[in-house]
């Protein structure tokens, strides 16, 4: 069994694991910090960002060169539209995966990528959720990319990577970036996901099977349990023990792994969701009291549920429940319905509203009642007249390099009185604002990651109590930005085996098979004769037409058609009892025979028949002539002398 | 051989309180705990003193499943669980767990405070009941206890309505509840996967059936609407609140749009609203057009269909009612056909099945005067119209789906038992598998073949695969395994003799034979070996026959040539035991030869 890491970043995921001759890719995320080295992208010709000075490096006169690379403050932007850095195709040909399993609707952004035109024939199985919502984040992102065309693509600094300042010169494999995937290969892609619910079990070529299990972290998510007949994996990827909106994790179906891989912990190990968002309701309650408008830049679906929830009931408290809030996103309407119609899926307090016919969320009523606005853009029909200050607005992209949030950083950025919050762990909040530096406006970080903290991952595999335990290499040494904080390490114990892995490397994962599963059927079952050879241990020899069916193997009587090749065998074992022989062979009329004994050896000549019987601890030898009378006479006797089973 | 035992304590050959008690591996399951419409006496509910004389089921029965929200499928659940005594697991999807307190409810009040019922269960209990109740998902597998694994899949009859698939140790069953295989407008059609099960148990209710297409259906009863509002007459459309009611709305609804017709639909109140809520927020449960076009509009917000007032029941002119209950035997729409009936421009349509003993199954059969208990005598002037929109699989859409998950067994239920004759013999037919119809308080034992997992050792597999690929390929060629069964406490494992006899700490005895055999052959011994290797060879065409460095080997069996040039030469022939057949024919051969 081997594990294959293709990507770099252990928060947007993707494996490949190949166990008995399947191969599997567990999730395939998209990493995006990528974005942030480029421009952002405005709809409306933004003065400010256009009209930002070229830069060139000092010793280069390329003018294939120029205009690509702008200056802002002390750091450089690539002019261009935004590029991605997907999964790593340099280790393994994507034809040749058999399955790919998806977690959750965050971990999937990398799809088309993989499934659109490289020859990929598997298939894909996620939660219905994770689909219907991660087409959502999927359409947003291509919809945010193709409203702002860009008339020229930047290539030639990926050449001059080692003269560019930092953090450009760290682009992490710029050169393997790629121009985003257009609808119809999302749509290409999507269809290709058969939808499964948590706890279906899969089957995967008669040689494995897979589950989905609860992770508690968003609508739909889940962990994958891997399983042969004697070998059980489990992919935890994205899980959150909190109490969300979301289904609770599933412990149960996690425990006594022969493999845990274990990925995707929170981003913000040092502080604590629930703070956060009480950080978050001060900052929005100060801001809107002082006459300022609050921006939160998100995906448009998550935590933000709960921030609906949350924010609405806060700011009635507040005494600012006047101020609307705005949710604007492409898809911002479907995501509000769908949230609403997955009670299957919600956390049983949810869920219990739907016995009483109750929506699970809020929001429906927060839209009927006018206290939330969705619109697909700012420049959609009735967001103008309806807009009003001071007032919240939710939008995306949190990377801030595409999307209406550009227009309202543009809008707002210059006065003190408004407020960005950065709730969104993805990205660092200085980096995304870097752009539009120097700003006016405040900022305010309070990232809320729901995703296993380190303490609770510890415990958590304590509980689930694995042999072997795979993690990315970076969950076992302190946070880069923290390096004195050593406990926010997964911790090494001399119970499991722990195994870290980073980007591009193949590990081999130290599980031996040793046991498969087959099935007898009646006719083998009833020739079934146990011998019991010790207390409480029985033997019986079995012999069947062996059939391989999709994997499965199973035992069949022998019909009587078949050749003599297949005959129901015993074995026989212990040893023989000399004396005893020797009374058998005279009551069976051969008499006279000359005992000799070396050692442990007896040999017994018996001269009037010319045969010879070589009797050891473990083994007869009976030499004769061809005369086959006197051969099966012998043959019997030294049977009845021995056991068989 | 391991046996299936099957009970129906309601749905044998019949239709309505359907309940069927299941045993297999040792586990008792009921399927369904459904009420008679038909009956007000304790014939509406199934024979529970069949399971237990006195006191609770619990101890003897493991799990109720219940496949959807008919009260014909689980009316009688609270009387079951409350007042019989059950407080074992019950299981059912969420939509039913949704709704069906909701029929309860409604049940319980039309008949204790209409009709004055005793020994009913109470509000309390339905709620009590509920709480017994487990949700499941489509397609999650689900462990009841070590033993029991249920898994349900879509049935399309009604929103949230299932079959199970129940697994206990080897065997297997499929109940289907009541499905439908074609889709319709707001539901999607019934399916399951290949899982071969040992027993499929199917309803039957319309198993000499075969419907024409939908459409020409659904063409049929709009024109008879339309027909009856332009005479002036008023049609009542006698529906259960959740179901064919939604269907027919957004068929009407459709209509009404498309023809521009200004005749008032009206759906009466309370249950039907909250019941149109459910399928807005069970949204996934319905067919793909519907959850796809939900963002935009949902097909359940209704535009034309209004609510109804008991007062609008003499408004003159021309109109359309959905009343409950569907089947005309008690609450609102039996109150407006009493109204509406002796009046020829008017007219109802029954859109789905009657149960004997109900003003639906009388009107239906021609009853052109209905009596009622209080002696009130009812004309039927109006005229009478059956449609079936009842979503039930017809007998095509029953072999569909015999076909789909292959049992090895089918048990029908739910219909009458002529009707089910006839299905039985087109499924012995068309399958040539078992098919049975018991009748209520019947026992039917079905026995499986039997296929015990166990364990097996992987070398002995390994080694089974290289010699078999190391032969040439054949395809008829029969694959054989030679195995010890070593059973050691309470693991079963196969494994190679080697292996057994040291897992076991025994040793092997090996019996080996020689024997020589004395043959003329003159020329190098080689050369004789040679051409004893094309004999042997010739004689056992089926088996592996070695030749390497003088020896030829078959299996454990090894002949070897001794002697000089010109000279008689000794052939040794050596076997062990296991190989006494094969060796013994080859020593005859040579034998044979020597002579």
């Amino acid at each position: 069994m081997k594990l294959y890491c293709l990507s770099n970043d252990p928060n947007k995921p993707c494996h490949i694991l190949t166990f008995k001759e399947i191969t599997l890719m567990l999730d395939c995320g998209l990493s995006m910090q990528s974005v942030l080295n480029f421009l952002p992208l405005s709809f409306v010709a933004s003065s400010k960002l256009s009209n930002l000075p070229n830069w060139m490096p000092n010793d280069v006169s390329d003018s294939d060169l120029e205009g690509e690379l702008k200056e802002n403050g002390d750091r450089i932007f690539v002019d261009s539209p935004p590029e991605f850095c997907p999964p790593l195709n340099k280790l393994i040909d994507f034809a040749q995966v058999d399955v790919i399993l998806i977690s959750n609707y965050l971990c999937m952004m990398a799809l088309p990528f993989i499934t659109e035109g490289t020859g990929f024939q598997g298939r894909v199985y996620a939660t219905e959720p994770t689909l219907q919502i991660g087409r959502l984040l999927l359409e947003e992102l291509v919809n945010y990319i193709d409203q702002c065309p860009k008339a020229s693509f930047a290539a030639q600094w990926k050449n001059l990577i080692h003269k560019l300042p930092y953090p450009l010169s760290d682009s992490f494999k710029p050169k393997s970036w790629k121009q985003l995937y257009n609808m119809n290969d999302v749509n290409a892609s999507l269809s290709r996901i058969q939808m499964v619910g948590y706890n279906e079990k899969i089957d995967v070529y008669g040689a494995l099977k897979v589950m989905p299990s609860s992770s508690g972290f968003c609508l739909g998510s889940s962990n994958w349990i891997i399983t042969s007949d004697h070998e059980k994996i489990v992919y935890l990827s994205g899980s959150s023990t909190l109490t969300t909106h979301p289904r609770p994790m599933d412990h149960h179906s996690l425990k006594n792994a022969d493999v845990l891989i274990m990925t995707d912990l929170t981003q913000t190990p040092i502080s604590n969701p629930d703070s956060m968002l009480g950080v978050l309701c001060v900052v929005v309650g100060l801001t809107l009291r002082g006459g300022g408008n609050v921006l939160i830049p998100c995906y448009p679906t998550g935590v933000v549920y709960d921030l609906f929830e949350c924010l609405s009931v806060k700011m009635q408290d507040l005494g600012v429940s006047n101020c609307p809030m705005f949710f604007v996103s492409p898809v911002a309407d479907t995501s509000l319905a769908y949230s609403n119609i997955l009670a299957e899926w919600l956390s049983s307090v949810k869920q219990n509203k739907v016995y009483v016919t109750e929506e699970p969320f809020p929001h429906g009523l927060l839209v009927k009642n006018n206290k939330l606005k969705h619109f697909k853009h700012v420049y959609s029909d009735g967001f103008s007249t309806d807009f009003q200050e001071p007032c919240v607005v939710f939008c995306g992209h949190p990377s801030l390099r595409f999307g209406d949030v550009v227009r309202f950083i543009e809008l707002w950025g210059n006065n003190p009185r408004n407020c960005i919050v950065f709730t969104e762990p993805d990205f660092d909040y200085t980096e995304a604002l870097a752009p539009y530096q120097p700003l006016q406006m405040k900022v305010a970080h309070c990232a809320i990651d729901t995703s296993l903290n380190f303490t609770q991952a510890n415990k958590l595999i304590r509980d689930l109590k694995p042999n072997t335990l795979v993690v990315p290499e970076c969950y076992t040494q302190p946070p880069v930005s923290a390096p004195n904080l050593t406990d926010y390490v997964i911790e090494n114990n001399h119970d499991r085996t722990l195994i870290p892995y980073k980007w591009g490397e193949v590990i081999n994962l130290p599980l031996k098979r040793k046991h498969s599963q087959i099935f007898i059927e009646t006719g083998v079952a009833q020739k079934i004769v146990p011998v019991e050879v010790k207390p409480g241990i029985s033997l019986s020899s079995i012999t069947g037409t062996l059939s391989i069916k999709d994997n499965v193997h199973s035992i069949q009587d022998l019909s009587s058609s078949v050749n003599k090749a297949s005959k129901h065998v015993k074995y026989e074992w212990g040893s023989l009892n000399v004396t005893d022989f020797l009374q058998k062979l005279s009551q069976e009329g051969i008499s006279e025979p000359k005992v000799e004994s070396h050692g442990n050896v007896v040999v017994i000549h018996l001269q009037e028949e010319d045969a010879l019987i070589q009797l050891e601890d473990n083994s007869t030898h009976v030499v004769c002539t061809g005369d086959e009378t006197l051969r099966t006479k012998l043959r019997s006797i030294v049977m009845q002398c021995l056991k068989k089973f | 051989m391991p046996d299936i035992k099957i009970t129906p304590l309601g749905a044998g050959q019949d239709v309505g309180r359907s309940c069927i008690l299941l045993t297999m591996g040792g586990k008792n399951i009921m399927l369904d705990c459904g009420m008679h419409m038909g009956y007000n006496d304790e014939r509406r509910f199934p024979d529970f003193s069949y399971i237990s004389q006195e006191g609770p089921l619990t101890s003897y029965i493991d799990c109720v499943i219940i496949s959807h929200f008919h009260l014909d499928h689980c009316g009688a659940l609270p009387y079951m669980s409350e007042m019989v005594g059950y407080s074992g697991p019950i299981y059912m999807t969420h939509p039913t767990k949704a709704i069906a307190p909701i029929l309860l409810e409604d049940m319980r009040k039309v008949s204790v405070e209409k009709k004055g019922d005793q020994n009913f269960f109470t509000s309390q209990m339905i709620k009590d009941c509920m709480k017994k109740v487990i949700a499941v998902t489509l397609h999650q597998s689900l462990m009841v206890d070590n033993e029991i694994e249920i898994k349900a899949y879509y049935a399309g009859h009604v929103l949230g309505a299932a079959m199970f698939w129940i697994r206990v140790g080897a065997q297997s069953v499929v109940y289907t509840g009541d499905y439908n295989m074609t889709p319709d407008r707001h539901l999607g059609a019934a399916w399951i996967d290949k899982c071969r099960p040992d027993l499929l148990i199917s309803e039957s209710t319309y198993a000499t059936t075969i419907r024409d297409s939908k459409r020409c259906r659904e063409r049929d009863f709009l024109k008879k609407v339309h027909e009856c509002m332009d005479r002036g007459g008023k049609v009542l459309i006698p529906v259960f609140a959740l179901g064919r009611a939604q269907e027919l709305c957004i068929l009407l609804e459709t209509y009404w749009e498309r023809m521009n017709l200004k005749a008032p639909v009206y759906f009466a109140l309370g249950l039907t609203e909250k019941a149109n809520n459910y399928y807005k927020m069970f949204i996934t449960w319905t067919n793909q057009k519907i959850r796809k076009t939900f963002v935009q509009r949902n097909m359940f917000d209704f535009k034309h269909i209004k609510p109804f007032d008991r007062s609008y029941i003499d408004n003159p002119g021309p109109m359309v009612v959905f009343a409950t209950p569907g089947m005309l035997h008690a609450g609102l729409s039996l109150q407006i056909f009493k109204k509406w009936a002796p009046n020829e421009n008017n007219m109802v349509i029954m859109p789905g099945f009657c149960v004997q003993g109900t003003v639906g199954h009388k009107i239906l059969n021609g009853a052109k005067r209905v009596e009622f208990e209080n002696k009130q005598i009812v004309e039927v002037k109006m005229s009478v119209e059956y449609m079936s929109f009842s979503a039930h699989a017809d007998a095509k859409g029953i072999m569909q789906l015999i076909q789909h998950c292959e049992p090895r067994n089918v048990m029908l239920v739910h219909g009458e038992a002529e009707k089910m004759e006839f299905l039985k013999q087109k499924i012995l037919q068309e399958f040539s598998i078992n098919c049975y119809n018991p009748a209520n308080g019947e026992t039917c034992v079905i026995s499986t073949p039997v296929k015990i997992p166990i364990d097996v050792s992987l070398p002995l597999l390994k080694s089974e695969a290289r010699k078999f690929s190391a032969l040439p390929p054949d395809p008829k060629r029969r694959r054989t395994l030679h195995g010890v069964l070593v059973m050691k406490e309470n693991n079963v494992c196969l494994m190679d003799v080697d292996d057994a006899c040291k897992e076991a700490g025994i040793n092997r005895h090996i019996i080996r034979f020689s024997s020589t055999v004395h043959l003329n052959d003159t020329g190098p011994a080689l050369a004789t070996a040679h051409k004893l290797h094309g004999f042997i060879k010739e004689n056992l065409p089926q088996w592996p026959v070695v030749f390497a460095e003088g020896e030829i080997s078959i299996e454990s069996v090894l002949v070897k040539v001794e002697g000089d040039e010109d000279e008689q030469k000794n052939v040794y022939v050596s076997w062990t035991n296991q190989d006494e057949d094969l060796g013994s024919y080859i020593l005859n051969l040579l034998n044979r030869m020597g002579q």
